[in-house]
């Protein structure tokens, strides 16, 4: 950064590093942002789906001719219509058909689909069609669904195994044998909810032009591709509009729906337009949500409490269908050996298919789970060795750069100084004196994490840019990437307006439209700013060349001596020879026969080779570190958790836009809240019996702590500015802080989350049966 | 279902409407009106969404019928802002950024003002309980707290 400051001066970078509003804040306050479910085309029918009363069961025969009798009516779509078409991830896994066909293996998986002149007319008319089941044993516990002779939910796989990962690093029997101390403990983690509160909903679109459909998706370019496969279609025929989506978090908005599919396939039945809105309950039911797994881990510590191994073996409940989960599988093991120095590492991880809704994708993608319980077992260690949470954590933490046992390298890292920060805070070293009598215990618990940036996968990669030159010295940015509510439209405006020394407001972001927009991968671990970043960089680069080159002809100096700043051009040390940029544009736009100024940029960071099979390389392009304290108020008549105050010290290489990065670590830590005191499908007989937003409890504001939050800059060389990963790291620190936490106030290591209340009272009601136990043994 | 014909005065504009009886005040708003700031969240009174101000009053509008609100005045988040000038709260949302995918924004606003209204000078835990009913997953709250506490500071100086 120091070389280009020297050469603009001290008002470089001028809007990197500020605290702008955001691009998309006046829309949002005044009603006008539109969203998928506010979109009305002319003639449109509406469409309601009708889902499975069974969680597992054959289809013997499916009748709609009643339904399509009744008045308003238009037409039926079942899996007939999709011509045994399937969809997934990879080639080998897909398992999934827009409709059930043949079976059904989930509660409310999709059956059918009706489109009618109104809403109420489609939800009466699915009633009416007849559909017989031959219900089939269901299997409902990952566990028991390995075991042979368990219901199979899908005829070709045995075992229900869907998917299984494996990492074998270093020599893990010799580093047990060289520790002082082995512990073996089982984790496990819930099954929760994304939780965005705009449901999916699309309008679709069916003529000889293709497909137009708008849709909410954090995503686009994946229904893009999908939709073209389903209907046979060139990609150059399929346009998906994004609106404005109302939060993503991973899983549902990424794919496609059921919804989406059944509603094309219903406007090209109808030669009309589709529009559905899934409601609240069809969202808790039927939508992706996040694997619960359980987690076994064994680590090996010495007296000092240097760690020797660890190795885990995972256990995810997969539901369903296969959806994106090897990539979970993946991510559950290549990330453990980050943030601490690990020379030994084994990890086994099984996806099990069960007859429960699709597990998938949810922020802090597989990383949550081991990270809690590898957090959550070395501080037990530390503790039966007598180490401060603090000091296991500083001896074991990496430095860089640093390369771990898998090939992953880290070239910058803000953990030490991110523990130093939360640990020299008065809640931490007055702990002791702020804990209270009773009944309500002051806990503070501490974790240090570590997420990836500009994640990785096998297949597209790269994001790309175009930057549109207008003649009155205005932009336009198309990009593919997508801002799901985490404010990066706000970042890339300010990356381009930077490049090109102009305002906020002389750069206009055309939201994701594919017929249009360059295609992109999609908003999902944390590798918008990094990649769609550094393609908008360089496509205004591309924009700075040519206006470069006409600057250059008319002071006739060398084109490299040109600078932008504050909507002026000027040369390098001779002020001058300047103008306004518009000034420019304009003679560069009007020159000859007119020029049409565009600029096209793509990714090239994280481009080196990986291995997905065995966990070797770069799973993201650069990782951040989380360093956080918790302090919770546990009642310990009633087990109720209070958090009272959160303290992040987030290393995010720099902070581009710092109210995003807050506002990102803080919402992030919400959903850690919720996964770490009170989220969790409560599931019988495959049904989701908490299937509305007040029985499914998501943190509300007056769960909410107060936040400290403390940036570490550490200027990363593989991101724009310095800049890595800002938006998940703390939904991974927060889980095992608030469990640290409670640990302290009641001495009791929970290992299953969520910690409700109920499990806090029965356990100090174990420990003091155990304490009485102890006294009458002593007696 | 016979239609029933009903008036309302939305955001000072007097409406006159056909509607099924069964039809709530949210479908009302969105679907008659267009005000598509009113958004449907979780349909259950739950999450604050639909928030709009009935005669005063702060209402989910998926829990009320439209024939109750006959002859009733209603203001929804486009009926905030003077013109071009945002309302005081919108404009400490944005320069707070209290908001993120803005799903539950429109509510959240209009929730601030019945707490302004009333109460002035709130203090955070006023504010935690008055925003209770609304449901943010995106931003942990924090910047919405500060945005409902920089609104009050300005409305204090007299604005609105």
């Amino acid at each position: 950064m120091s070389d280009q400051t020297a050469k603009i001066g001290d008002n470089w970078p001028s809007l990197i590093g500020k605290r702008l509003p955001r691009v998309d804040a006046v829309e949002k306050v005044n009603g006008d942002a539109k969203y998928a479910g506010d979109f009305n085309l002319a003639g449109q029918l509406w469409m309601k789906i009708l889902r499975s009363p069974h969680a597992h069961a054959k289809i013997i025969s499916i009748d709609a001719s009643k339904a399509l009798e009744m008045p308003g009516v238009k037409a039926v779509v079942t899996a007939e219509d999709f011509n045994n078409w399937s969809w997934g991830w990879g080639p080998t896994t897909r398992d999934e058909t827009p409709l059930a066909e043949g079976k059904v293996r989930y509660f409310a998986e999709a059956v059918a689909a009706i489109a009618a002149e109104d809403e109420e007319t489609a939800e009466e008319a699915c009633a009416l069609i007849d559909v017989i089941y031959e219900e089939l044993p269901g299997v409902f516990d990952a566990e028991e669904a390995m075991q042979d002779g368990a219901p199979q939910v899908h005829d070709y796989v045995e075992n229900n195994q869907s998917w299984d990962f494996h990492m074998d690093y270093g020599d893990v029997e010799k580093g047990f044998a060289e520790a002082d101390l082995v512990r073996e403990d089982r984790f496990e983690t819930g099954r929760t909810l994304t939780g965005f509160l705009e449901p999916p909903a699309a309008v679709a679109q069916y003529d000889t032009a293709g497909i137009t459909i708008y849709a909410a998706k954090q995503s686009p370019y994946f229904i893009y591709r999908q939709l073209a496969s389903c209907f046979k279609l060139p990609l150059s025929k399929v346009r998906v509009i994004q609106p404005y989506v109302g939060g993503g978090f991973g899983g549902t908005k990424n794919d496609s729906t059921a919804g989406d599919f059944c509603a094309v396939m219903l406007a090209k039945k109808t030669k009309r337009p589709v529009k559905f809105v899934y409601n609240m309950e069809e969202v808790l039911t039927t939508c992706r949500r996040r694997h619960n797994m359980i987690v076994d881990c064994k680590m090996g510590m010495k007296k000092d409490g240097t760690i020797t191994a660890v190795q885990t073996k995972v256990i995810a409940d997969g539901g369903a269908f296969t959806a994106i989960g090897p990539l979970t599988m993946y991510l559950t093991g290549i990330m453990t050996t980050l943030p601490y120095k690990l020379d030994n590492y084994k990890h086994d991880a099984y996806r099990i298919f069960t007859n429960h809704p699709v597990s998938a994708a949810m922020r802090g993608h597989g990383v949550t789970h081991t990270r809690f319980a590898a957090e959550i077992q070395m501080e037990k260690m530390a503790d039966e060795l007598g180490i401060d949470p603090l000091e296991v954590r500083m001896i074991n933490a990496i430095e860089a750069p640093h390369e771990t046992i898998n090939g992953i390298t880290v070239d910058t890292c803000g953990l030490k100084e991110g523990l130093e920060i939360v640990s020299s805070s008065s809640a931490w070293k007055d702990k002791d004196q702020n804990k209270k009598d009773g009944p309500v215990v002051r806990g503070v618990g501490i974790s240090g994490t570590s997420h990836l940036g500009g994640a990785r996968q096998r297949g597209h990669q790269s994001c790309a840019a175009i930057v549109r030159l207008c003649e009155d010295g205005t932009v336009n940015y198309l990009t593919g990437a997508s801002d799901a509510g985490q404010g990066s439209d706000t970042v890339l405006v300010q990356l381009v307006a930077e490049e090109l020394g102009l305002t906020m407001e002389d750069v206009t972001i055309q939201r994701v439209d594919t017929a249009m927009t360059p295609v992109d991968n999609g908003s999902y671990g944390s590798r918008v700013t990094i990649l769609a970043g550094q393609a908008a960089q360089k496509a205004a680069q591309e924009i700075k060349r040519q206006l470069a080159d006409a600057a250059a002809k008319i002071w006739e100096v060398e084109a490299e001596k040109i600078l932008f700043n504050d909507r002026t051009v000027f040369v390098d040390g001779d002020p001058d020879k300047s103008m306004p940029f518009k000034k420019l544009t304009q003679i560069a736009c009007y020159s000859e026969s007119g020029a049409v100024i565009i600029g096209k940029g793509y990714s090239e960071y994280g481009l080196e080779k990986m291995d997905f099979e065995k966990g070797y390389g770069n799973p993201g392009v650069n990782y951040s570190f989380t360093s956080q304290l918790s302090a919770v108020d546990v009642d310990l008549e009633t087990g109720m958790v209070s958090a009272k105050d959160f303290l992040i010290a987030h290393d995010c290489g720099r902070p581009l836009h710092p109210v995003n990065v807050e506002a990102q670590t803080q919402g992030a830590a919400s959903q850690g809240l919720g996964q770490a005191l009170y989220e969790n499908f409560k599931m019988h007989e495959g049904r989701t019996m908490n299937s509305t937003m007040v029985n499914y409890m998501m943190p509300l504001s007056t769960e909410h702590p107060d936040f400290e939050l403390h940036d570490i800059i550490t200027d990363d060389p593989h991101g724009p500015f310095g800049a890595k990963e800002a938006s998940e790291g703390s939904i991974i620190s927060t889980p095992p802080s608030i469990v640290s936490a409670i640990h302290d106030a009641t001495g009791i290591w929970f290992t299953k989350l969520p910690v409700t209340p109920e499990k806090i009272v029965l356990a100090l009601k174990e420990k003091k049966e155990r304490e009485n136990a102890q006294i009458e043994e002593n007696k | 279902m016979e239609n029933i014909t009903c008036n309302f005065v939305v955001n000072g504009q007097a409406e006159e409407i056909s509607l099924p009886p069964n039809r709530t005040l949210l479908h009302m708003l969105r679907e008659n009106l267009l005000f598509h700031g009113v958004r449907e969240g979780c349909s259950h009174g739950e999450c604050g969404s639909c928030n709009v101000i009935l005669d005063g009053k702060l209402v989910n509008a998926c829990l009320i019928l439209a024939v109750e609100a006959d002859g009733l005045e209603i203001l929804t988040v486009e009926g905030m802002a003077d013109g071009e000038d945002l309302h005081p709260i919108q404009q400490a949302f944005v320069d707070e950024s209290g908001m993120q995918c803005g799903a539950c924004t429109t509510g959240m606003i209009l929730s601030t003002k019945n707490l302004l209204d009333a109460n002035p000078d709130p203090s955070r835990e006023e504010i935690k309980d008055a925003l209770a009913g609304n449901f943010c997953r995106c931003t942990g709250y924090a910047k919405i707290f500060e945005s409902v506490e920089a609104a009050a500071e300005t409305m204090k100086g007299g604005q609105q």
